[in-house]
C-alpha cells in the first residue's frame, strides 16, 4: 500500500488490508421506542469519501451526530483512529463538522469563524492568521476575509463553512447536506471542488445526503440507509448495477421492475414467469435461486431499446408510447404493454437519428439477459 | 365617506396613523407643554399657585426653577441617587433575569409556556398590592425575618424595611419580567446550531457562553435594562412605601414639590429635567436598535 495513491485508488475495502481508520459497531440510538439507528456497523477507511445516503428519517443524520459527539448511543462503540469514543465530549473529539445551514457565526467576520476553532486550541493569533489565510486561499476567498457572513452568497458561506470545519485539520470531516442549500449548477461545481480539496488534504470525509446523484459523483463508497439501518454498502458503480434489494434498486436511479416466479434455470440464466411483462423474460444471474421461488427482476430505463421493427434479442415485449419527454441529450419514453405495465425507457439523442418516435406508435422494447438483475428481497 | 375623506388628503392608511397619533398629542405632548409652561412660571400664593405665561399680550417665562435645581444640592444629589438606585437594580434584574431567561428558551414547549405563565402571573395582582405585600414580608416582624429567626440564621431581626436594600428588592422584584421577557424573546431565537457549532470547533461550554451566546443577545440585554431602567429612575411608590427617609429617589422629591410644598413650577422643573435625562437612554436604546436593524 502506497501513501500517494487516494482511498479511490487503493480500494482497502476490497480485500483487508488496512486497519480502518473509524469503527461504528453495533450502535444503537433509540428515542423512546423509536429506534432512529439500529444496530448499525460500519468500517470506513483513512481517506475516504464515505456517503450516508437516504432518505429523510432514516437515521443518518443521527449516526453524524454521534460521531460528532453530539448524540450518545444507546448502544454501541465508535472508534476513531484506534481510539474508543464513548466518553470524549464533541469539544475534544478529532472531528468537525459542517453543517446543513452552516452553522456560521452572524456576529464575526469570515476570518474570525474561521480563526475560531484554532484559537480554542490555544494556537497564537498569527499563526491562527496565517492558517487562516491559507485556508481562504484553498476556498478562493481570500478578498472576503473581512465581511460578516450575512454580506455572502450561498455558495460563498457554503466555503467558508468548509474552511472553518478543514483549518483544525480534523482527523474526520462530517458534512451533513453540503450541499443541500445551493442551486443545480452550483452544486455540480462545488461536488467537484470538494472532492479535490478531500484529496489534496487526505481527509476522511463523512457526508450524509438524501441527494443519490451527489453521493454517485462524490463517494468513494455509498453506504444506503433505510428505516435506523444500513442496507447496503458498495461503490457506486456496484450500488447502482448490482443492488441487493428492491428498496436500493428503486432508491438508486429509476428502474422497472418486474414481479415474477422462477421457471428454469440453466446454468446462470434464469427464465423467469411474469404477468407483468406477459412473456417469459431471461436473466442472467449468480444468484442461487430455487425453482418456483418469488423473485423481481430490475431494468434501468437506459438498459432497454426502443424501436418501431420488431429486433432479435433475449428480451422483446409490444407496447405503446404513451408520453415522451424530451430533455434535449436524452428523451424518457413512458410505454404502456399490453398487460397494462407501464414501462420507463430512456434513449440518448444522437445526430443521424430517424424521424423521432411520438405519442401513440406502436413500439418494440427489448433488452439483453445481462441488462436485468435478479433480486429477492 | 372615501371621496369625502379623500378631499381632506386622507387615505386608509392615514387614517390608521392618525388614530395614535391624535392619542399621543392629547395625551402625551399637550399634558406636556403644559407642564413645560408651568415650569417657567413663577410660584404664586393664588389658584393655580403660578403666574400665567401671556400677560397682557407679552410672553413672561423664567428660567429661575432650573437654575433653582441646580444651585440645591438636593435636586442634584436626588438625580444622581435615583440614576444609581436605578443602575444598580438593573444591574440585579439582569443578573437574575437573564439565567431564568435562558432556562425558559432552552425548556421544551409544554413547560416553556407554564414557566412564562408564572413570569406574567403578577401583573395579575395590583403593583400597589404587591408593594404592600413586600412590607409584610420585609418588617422586623415579618414573614422573613420569623423564618430566619426560626431555622436560627440570625438571632436578632434584620432592619430591611425604609433602608435602601427595601427598595432595591421592590424593585428588582417589580421590573423583573420585563427584563426577562425581551431577554426570551431574543434567547428563544438563538440558533442551537451555532452552539453546536462552536462546541464542535473545541469550545468548552462557558467559553461558547461568553463568545456566542452573550453577543449574540446583546440587543435583547440592551432592551431589556431600557425598559427596567427607564421606569426605575422615575419610581415613587416604592422608595415611598419601602424606602425610608433616607432614600433619595426624584420621583419622591417631585412628589413632595407639588404637593407639600405646593410649588408647582420648581416640581415641573423637576419633571421636564427627569424627562430631559430619560430620553437620552431611550435614545441610546433607539440607537442600538436600528444598529441592530441594518445589520440584518
Amino acid at each position: 500500500m502506497s501513501q500517494q495513491l487516494t482511498a479511490c485508488e487503493r480500494r482497502p475495502w476490497i480485500e483487508a488490508v488496512e486497519t480502518p481508520f473509524i469503527r461504528i459497531k453495533n450502535i444503537t440510538k433509540s428515542f423512546g421506542d423509536f429506534a432512529a439507528v439500529d444496530d448499525v456497523s460500519l468500517d470506513i477507511y483513512k481517506g475516504e469519501l464515505f456517503c450516508l445516503l437516504g432518505g429523510s428519517g432514516c437515521g443518518k443524520s443521527t449516526l453524524l451526530r454521534m460521531l460528532a459527539g453530539f448524540e450518545t448511543p444507546t448502544s454501541g462503540h465508535i472508534e476513531i483512529d484506534g481510539q474508543d469514543m464513548a466518553g470524549v465530549s464533541a469539544n475534544l473529539r478529532p472531528t468537525n463538522m459542517m453543517f446543513q445551514s452552516y452553522a456560521l457565526f452572524p456576529h464575526m467576520s469570515v476570518e474570525h469563524n474561521i480563526a475560531y476553532g484554532l484559537l480554542r486550541e490555544g494556537i497564537s493569533k498569527p499563526e491562527a492568521m496565517a492558517r487562516v489565510g491559507d485556508m481562504l486561499a484553498l476556498v478562493k476567498l481570500g478578498d472576503f476575509a473581512a465581511r460578516k457572513p450575512h454580506q455572502l452568497s450561498g455558495g460563498q458561506q457554503q466555503r467558508v463553512a468548509l474552511a472553518r470545519s478543514l483549518v483544525k485539520r480534523p482527523k474526520l470531516l462530517l458534512l451533513d447536506e453540503p450541499l443541500g442549500a445551493l442551486d443545480k449548477k452550483l452544486r455540480e461545481e462545488t461536488q467537484f471542488e470538494l472532492i479535490q480539496i478531500q484529496e489534496s488534504l487526505g481527509v476522511t470525509f463523512i457526508v450524509v445526503t438524501h441527494d443519490q446523484e451527489e453521493a454517485m459523483t462524490l463517494s468513494t463508497r455509498i453506504g444506503v440507509m433505510d428505516a435506523g439501518k444500513i442496507v447496503q454498502i458498495g461503490e457506486p458503480p456496484q450500488i447502482y448495477e448490482a443492488p441487493d434489494t428492491k428498496f436500493v434498486a428503486d432508491f438508486i436511479g429509476s428502474v422497472n421492475m418486474f414481479e415474477g416466479k422462477v421457471d428454469v434455470a440453466v446454468a446462470d440464466t434464469l427464465r423467469i414467469k411474469t404477468s407483468d411483462a406477459g412473456v417469459d423474460l431471461v436473466v442472467d444471474t449468480h444468484q442461487n435461486v430455487d425453482a418456483h421461488q418469488k423473485v423481481w427482476i430490475a431494468v434501468r430505463p437506459e438498459r432497454i431499446v426502443i424501436s418501431r421493427d420488431k429486433p432479435k434479442a433475449d428480451n422483446v415485449v409490444k407496447g405503446m408510447v404513451e408520453e415522451v419527454a424530451y430533455l434535449g441529450n436524452l428523451s424518457i419514453y413512458r410505454v404502456r404493454l399490453g398487460t397494462g405495465k407501464v414501462l420507463k425507457v430512456t434513449k440518448s439523442n444522437r445526430l443521424h437519428d430517424g424521424a423521432a418516435i411520438k405519442w401513440d406508435e406502436d413500439v418494440y422494447l427489448s433488452w439483453s439477459a445481462a441488462a436485468g438483475v435478479v433480486l429477492t428481497k | 365617506m372615501r371621496a369625502l375623506l379623500a378631499r381632506l388628503g386622507l387615505n386608509g392608511r392615514t387614517l390608521v396613523i392618525a388614530v395614535p397619533m391624535v392619542w399621543l398629542l392629547v395625551f402625551f405632548l399637550i399634558p406636556f407643554l403644559v407642564v413645560l409652561k408651568i415650569s417657567v412660571a413663577e410660584p404664586l400664593i393664588a389658584r393655580p399657585p403660578y403666574s400665567p405665561l401671556f400677560v397682557d399680550g407679552a410672553i413672561k417665562a423664567t428660567f429661575s426653577n432650573y437654575a433653582y435645581l441646580w444651585q440645591d444640592a438636593l435636586y442634584i444629589n436626588a438625580y444622581l441617587s435615583s440614576i444609581k438606585i436605578a443602575f444598580f437594580a438593573t444591574v440585579l434584574a439582569l443578573l437574575i433575569g437573564y439565567p431564568m431567561a435562558y432556562y425558559i428558551a432552552r425548556s421544551a414547549e409544554p413547560k416553556r409556556s407554564l414557566l412564562l405563565l408564572l413570569i406574567v402571573l403578577p401583573f395579575w395582582t395590583s403593583f400597589l398590592l404587591r408593594v404592600y405585600a413586600w412590607i409584610g414580608i420585609l418588617k422586623t416582624k415579618g414573614i422573613l425575618n420569623l423564618i430566619l429567626m426560626k431555622i436560627g440564621v440570625i438571632s436578632e431581626p434584620l432592619i430591611i424595611m425604609q433602608t435602601d436594600i427595601a427598595v432595591y428588592i421592590g424593585i428588582v422584584y417589580t421590573y423583573l419580567p420585563f427584563m426577562i421577557l425581551p431577554l426570551y424573546a431574543n434567547l428563544v431565537k438563538l440558533d442551537d446550531s451555532l452552539l453546536e457549532a462552536s462546541t464542535d470547533l473545541g469550545a468548552r461550554p462557558v467559553t461558547t457562553f461568553i463568545k456566542i451566546t452573550l453577543p449574540l443577545s446583546l440587543p435583547g440585554i440592551i432592551a431589556g435594562s431600557m425598559l427596567v431602567f427607564i421606569p426605575a429612575i422615575g419610581e415613587f411608590v416604592i422608595p415611598a412605601l419601602l424606602g425610608g427617609p433616607d432614600t433619595l429617589m426624584i420621583g419622591k422629591i417631585l412628589w413632595s414639590e407639588f404637593f407639600s410644598n405646593r410649588d408647582w413650577p420648581v416640581a415641573s422643573a423637576v419633571a421636564i429635567a427627569m424627562l430631559v435625562l430619560l430620553v437620552i437612554p431611550i435614545m441610546l436604546l433607539r440607537m442600538a436598535e436600528g444598529k441592530q436593524g441594518a445589520a440584518t
